[in-house]
């Protein structure tokens, strides 16, 4: 069998179940369009920027658990498909991203469109490779998904200067299975491990799960939800794990961390055992380690083990992957004895989510507004959330019964929401969609509008227009800082006006008293639709 | 405190820069770090000297064993490794001073590696901390260049990492 270094890819790609490829034409990849034309099982997506290309793939691989793939050319190409990847790898989201690159016998000497992609993803890749020979190609994609999808996921890049894409390789052999030395992530939870770990949680009398990202990554929610009402434990999620369990769930007592409600917050630094499930400990959710590792014993579950002790010390370290480890855990028949704690807690959440919401004279308030969208979205709903403002403010008021929340929980990527949304429509037509943004980050990705369009998604996008960009307003106006510089968003566009050029409806709020019956219409809507509503840009995440 | 960290690395073009990558990506600080190849031509060895400062190996060997072309990481014992450095030091030398230095070079187990009517050029390979003795020895008679190896270890017994 002869076959060129592009149909190899496209074999490649279709042995690892991939269907829908996201990506932007160039010169260097002209080899691979031309595979992709003849390819009648891969679909395509033409993004408008490289980064959404990235952003995409991340939405479509985060509710599909399949490897997300992008595709772009050499230079400016790979370059702007940079923050799309940085951002996957902040957030552990399998992705193999491939990037076209100038002729082999010419890299090196700077010519037209060439850049060093994989020097310059190394830092945030979890790995990545330059083909120099197309034969190569069979192994370089079987080890490319498997390390993107297995242990903790992430981004793996692989350069391909466009020569490899023409070279034809005869006898060419695709592995079934590959071994790689060097990769061995572990999948279980040390049977002695989880016996100590067990026979600690039967002693806490004020036991906390703290549950992440991971545990969607390791497509455990069921065992995370399974293994919190068999053990009582109340639950508190880090950003990234918002939406593991439905917002009035019992057990569930909110989102922790500098922008988290005070009962998750309490419940965890009143613990006396605190026990972390896929995650890692960042900033924003556990504001400051030390103090808490000096508070309370901790068990910390993740399948990445440089993840244990990077930001905080455990005394009781497991290792593995989570939805087998919480499965190990119930198998061992672990029990907490915590019912006061938890009554405690939960007469706690209950004054805490019975808070009422400000208004103001011609503008809407995001956190009504938002909690009003979550009671009429369906249980399989998906909500993909910006950064900035509407982001904090999805996270503390968005009452999510089953629907999935995504967003940029690591990087805080401006502009991730409409990408991310196209990336679930993509994989999933029929599911309810949302995007929510802020008018800053949506000027960041507004120009996929025509990927919207021209795939004919439903998707509704929330735009809430303050003028400024809210966050870093916000953080400008305390100390140490003196005031407010370069957030104010001077020259918006006039946004339904935006909308319409690309043939998408829109709707405006600027009223409280019409919210419910313009968000009844906005999701009855058929075809896209974009609600922009009001917001005063006075109104602070705290409010 | 230093500490030296053995790994086995995949001897393949670019495993250098992930590794060299790591260290600053991670602020991690690298007192010298050799490589070369080992008895199975696939693998290469690195020697890696850190400041463990933090107690930051941990999180090194952890970080180091993520990557894919890393095979094996072992941090060794202080007490029970054979640790080497290779130094070449010219220093300015003539008929007056060659025996002087030479005597020296007796005392501390170095030799002559190149000779000119103005300069010496030696080689001493030893442990780092007598290797600077030599080079403080040295310094007297004018050095004019010094190239050092970094450290290079195996720990010591019939064991393999």
């Amino acid at each position: 069998m002869e076959m060129t270094g592009a149909q190899i890819l496209m074999e490649g790609l279709a042995r690892e179940g991939v269907e829908h490829v996201f990506g932007y034409a160039g010169a260097t990849i002209c080899p691979i369009a031309d595979a992709l034309r003849e390819d009648p099982n891969l679909d395509y997506t033409l993004v408008r920027t490289e980064q959404n290309a990235g952003h995409m793939a991340s939405g479509y691989a985060r509710v599909t658990g399949k490897t997300g793939v992008c595709i772009v050319t050499s230079g400016p190409g790979a370059t702007n498909l940079i923050t799309g990847v940085a951002t996957a790898y902040m957030d552990s989201i399998p992705m193999v991203a491939i990037t076209g690159q100038v002729p082999s016998n010419l890299i090196g000497r700077d010519i037209f469109q060439e850049v060093d992609i994989t020097g310059a993803v190394t830092p945030f890749t979890k790995h990545c490779y330059l083909v120099k020979d197309a034969a190569q190609l069979p192994v370089v994609l079987k080890e490319a998904f498997h390390i993107a999808s297995t242990g903790r996921p992430g981004p793996v890049l692989i350069d391909i200067p466009i020569d490899v894409q023409e070279q034809l390789v005869h006898d060419v052999i695709f592995p079934e299975e590959i071994r790689i030395r060097g990769y061995n992530p572990s999948v279980r939870g040390n049977d002695k491990q989880i016996a100590n770990v067990a026979a600690a949680i039967g002693m806490a009398k004020r036991p906390v799960i703290c549950a992440g990202g991971g545990v969607f990554l390791a497509h455990a929610e069921a065992e995370l939800r399974a293994f919190a009402e068999s053990t009582g434990i109340p639950v508190v999620t880090t950003m990234m794990g918002l939406s593991l369990l439905p917002t009035e769930h019992p057990l569930n007592m909110g989102m922790i961390g500098a922008h988290g409600n005070t009962t998750a917050n309490k419940a965890l630094v009143k613990s006396d055992l605190l026990i972390m499930i896929g995650t890692r400990v960042a900033d924003r959710a556990i504001v400051s380690p030390d103090e808490i590792q000096k508070r309370m014993a901790n068990i910390h579950i993740d399948v990445d083990p440089a993840e244990i002790g990077k930001n905080m010390q455990s005394a009781l370290p497991l290792v593995g992957n989570a939805k087998v480890i919480l499965r190990q855990l119930m198998e061992r028949g672990a029990k907490a004895d915590c019912g006061e704690w938890r009554e405690t807690l939960q007469e706690l959440r209950r004054t805490n989510l019975g808070r009422g919401y400000p208004t103001k004279e011609g503008y809407v308030f995001p956190g009504r507004l938002l909690r009003l969208l979550g009671e009429r979205l369906k249980e399989d709903a998906a909500v993909c959330v910006d950064v900035g403002q509407n982001q904090i403010w999805a996270c503390k008021h968005l009452r999510l019964r089953g629907v999935r929340f995504l967003t940029s929980g690591g990087l805080g990527t401006m502009g991730y929401a409409i990408p991310c949304a196209v990336g679930v429509k993509t994989a999933q037509p029929g599911r309810q969609v949302v995007a929510v943004c802020g008018d800053g980050s949506f000027q960041m990705s507004m120009n996929e509008l025509a990927a919207v369009k021209a795939g004919g998604f439903d998707l509704k996008i929330v735009l809430f227009r303050n003028g400024v960009l809210g966050l870093v307003n916000q953080i400008q106006g305390k100390e140490p800082y003196h005031g407010p510089f370069g957030v104010r968003l001077d020259g918006d566009p006039d946004f339904a006006a935006i909308a319409g050029a690309y043939g998408i409806p829109s709707m405006t709020l600027r009223d409280e008293g019409k919210v419910e019956e313009t968000l009844d219409g906005f999701l009855a809507a058929k075809g896209p639709c974009l609600l922009i509503a009001e917001v005063s840009p006075e109104w602070k995440t705290t409010d | 405190m230093k500490q030296t960290i053995s790994v086995l690395v995949e001897n393949r073009a670019g495993v250098l820069n992930r590794v060299a990558s790591l260290f600053s990506r991670r602020a991690f600080n690298i007192d010298s770090l050799a490589v070369g190849v080992t008895d199975d031509p696939s693998l290469s060895r690195m020697t890696i000297i850190v400041d463990n400062g933090n107690n930051v190996v941990e999180q090194v060997e952890k970080q180091l064993n993520k990557l894919v072309e890393v095979i094996k990481v072992r941090t060794l014992d202080e007490g029970n490794m054979i640790g080497r450095e290779l130094m070449i030091i010219k220093v300015s030398a003539n008929k007056n001073n060659r025996e002087h230095i030479m005597t020296i070079c007796n005392i501390c187990g170095a030799k002559a590696a190149d000779i000119s009517p103005t300069s010496m050029t030696l080689e001493i390979s030893d442990t780092p901390d007598r290797v600077d003795v030599f080079e403080d020895m040295m310094r007297p008679f004018n050095i004019l260049e010094v190239a050092r190896t970094g450290v290079i270890a195996l720990q010591k017994g019939g064991g393999k990492i």
